[in-house]
């Protein structure tokens, strides 16, 4: 936009609005990103490939992607399902059903740790009855997962619900005229068009999961090579003052965080083909 | 109501009502009945203590402060990414979300080195008499670092839509620019400022991973309301832990509430 002359403001108060902008995000946002690469390459490659390398380190980095592979998928189905009933369709209720959907956005994530101890833990409401089963879920593997959902949860859904009630209904409705059946109309009319929200949607549920903290640490039980994601072993590094090995780990998060973004500003750009101009 | 002509809708309706009710509103159901186990006058209680009391108010003054604290600087980086084009634009846009896409305990750990006594703005802070890290400070400045994004990203799409034809008539009418921004601008943007301090504030609430590591954690001083919980749950205090959660939750809601009443009152004034 090139400013009107009537309503802009001179040249030289542009000039440093904008230096200012750039310095103050600068030293507030960018500098603990350069610190991270830094402090995790104080003592060059050797540290940090070691750090990597190590097999709790790799056991942290194998059970954060199998919990992102698990929730991703199902908040990823749920999304759309949650989407598709309240893009397409009217029925009371609607605005109830996306505020319960946006709801995990602001519980804090220990809370969305809690919330499954108080069910599954020791003393939580199933605790004695999965006691006498033998199984666990809090300290285990699907407390993680189930925590991992708890704040993951919104993330799909958010991405495309409004774009899918600016599209309409008049194309699936055609199609459905047309004697589609509603899976086919789903996959040919519908999922083109919001597939690159539908991407970046996923993209920032894994992204989250991934890098989720507070939720995982309440259900974890921190067992070292065994219950341990990647956000957990950098605060366990930390403790013990293996600082190098703690920022390697933030370092490997770190860069997961930037390719995220970058997709995610490729993808708003209008994706490969432009279908995401809205 | 328009007629149903699309299939699909009790199938996916079903799945998400399965999706939801069994990820997100059964678990908060116990959080919603577990305190109540201690009777009202136990919940009472619980809640009392003087470090219960002192880590809700950090939580919540401390949200409060960081997220004002933000709001120039969201105004400013709103402001020249709607209305400017310059050389790093584009990155500028792209750096605004990194709090959003940063793994908190990555936030978390690069600010505590940044700002430790030794690190790199650490250091002249504390020449200047300014202790960050491991003080209440450092937990506002947590807080401030995850609640930006969202003051800009509420403030942007409103400065876009602003219509230039009211500022020009103000500026036809012989107003000075700095007149034009303070009668004309600011009150139009006061709204979404409201809107995305509020979100800014909730997010900092709750926030842990990032707050942690540099909040040092001392009992009364710098001890966050989540922290409060993960040490109640540790001592197998369930219903202790539920009584946090349940209160900082209620506490969120009636702030949201009382935001949200402050919004609408504004635009309609």
């Amino acid at each position: 936009m090139t400013p009107r002359p009537a309503i802009a403001e001179p040249r030289w108060a542009r000039i440093v609005l904008c230096v200012l902008a750039l310095v103050l995000l600068g030293l507030f946002l960018v500098l603990p990103l350069a610190a991270v690469f830094t402090e995790a390459l104080r003592r060059g490659w050797g540290p940090v490939w070691q750090a990597l390398s190590d097999p709790d380190a790799i056991a942290a980095i194998e059970l954060t992607l199998l919990v992102a592979a698990i929730a991703v998928p199902v908040n990823t189905i749920g999304g759309v399902a949650g989407a598709w009933c309240i893009a397409k369709f009217d029925f009371p209720g609607r605005a109830l059903l996306l505020a319960l959907i946006e709801l995990p956005f602001s519980v804090s994530p220990v809370i969305s740790g809690l919330v499954w101890v108080l069910l599954f833990g020791a003393h939580g409401w199933f605790g004695p009855w999965l006691q006498a089963h033998d199984l666990q879920i809090v300290f285990a593997l699907p407390g993680l997962v189930l925590a991992t959902l708890f704040v993951t949860f919104p993330f799909v859904a958010r991405t495309l619900i409004p774009l899918m009630q600016e599209q309409g209904r008049s194309a699936e409705e055609a199609a459905a005229t047309l004697g589609a059946s509603g899976w086919q109309t789903f996959f040919r009319v519908t999922l083109p068009e919001i597939r690159w929200a539908l991407l970046s949607g996923v993209l920032l549920c894994n992204a989250r999961a991934m890098g989720e903290f507070g939720a995982v640490s309440v259900v974890s039980g921190h067992v070292r090579g065994e219950t341990n994601t990647m956000p957990l072993h950098i605060e366990i590094l930390y403790n013990e003052y293996q600082f190098v090995g703690a920022f390697a780990v933030a370092a490997l998060l770190a860069l997961l965080a930037l390719v995220t973004l970058a997709a995610k500003a490729l993808l708003e750009r209008g994706g490969p083909r432009g279908s995401l101009a809205a | 109501m328009r007629q149903r002509s699309l299939p699909g809708f009790g199938a996916s309706l079903g799945v998400t009502l399965v999706w939801l009710v069994g990820l997100v509103l059964l678990p908060l159901l116990a959080l919603l009945l577990r305190p109540w186990e201690l009777g009202p006058l136990g919940v009472w209680r619980s809640l009392a203590e003087p470090r219960v009391l002192a880590a809700l108010r950090l939580s919540f003054l401390g949200a409060l402060a960081a997220s004002a604290a933000m709001l120039p600087l969201g105004l400013l980086v709103a402001w020249v990414l709607v209305r400017y084009r310059f050389p790093g634009r584009r990155l500028l846009d792209g750096v605004v979300d990194l709090p959003f896409a940063l793994p908190t305990a990555v936030a978390g750990l690069a600010l505590t080195a940044l700002y430790a006594p030794n690190g790199w703005l650490g250091e002249p802070l504390a020449a200047l008499g300014l202790k960050v890290a491991y003080t209440p400070l450092g937990v506002g400045l947590a807080m401030a670092f995850v609640g930006l994004p969202f003051i800009v990203r509420t403030v942007e799409p409103v400065l876009r839509d602003l219509p230039l034809e009211a500022e020009e008539a103000a500026a036809t009418l012989g107003a000075s620019r700095a007149q034009v921004i303070r009668r004309v601008v600011l009150p139009a943007l006061a709204p979404a400022l409201l809107a995305g301090f509020a979100m800014a504030s909730a997010r900092a609430i709750g926030e842990y991973g990032s707050v942690i590591f540099i909040a040092g954690n001392m009992p009364m001083v710098s001890e966050i309301a989540p922290l409060l919980i993960v040490v109640r749950l540790e001592q197998f205090d369930y219903a202790g832990a539920a009584a946090v959660g349940l209160a900082m939750l209620a506490l969120s809601f009636l702030l949201l509430l009382a935001l949200n009443l402050a919004t609408r009152f504004w635009r309609r004034a």
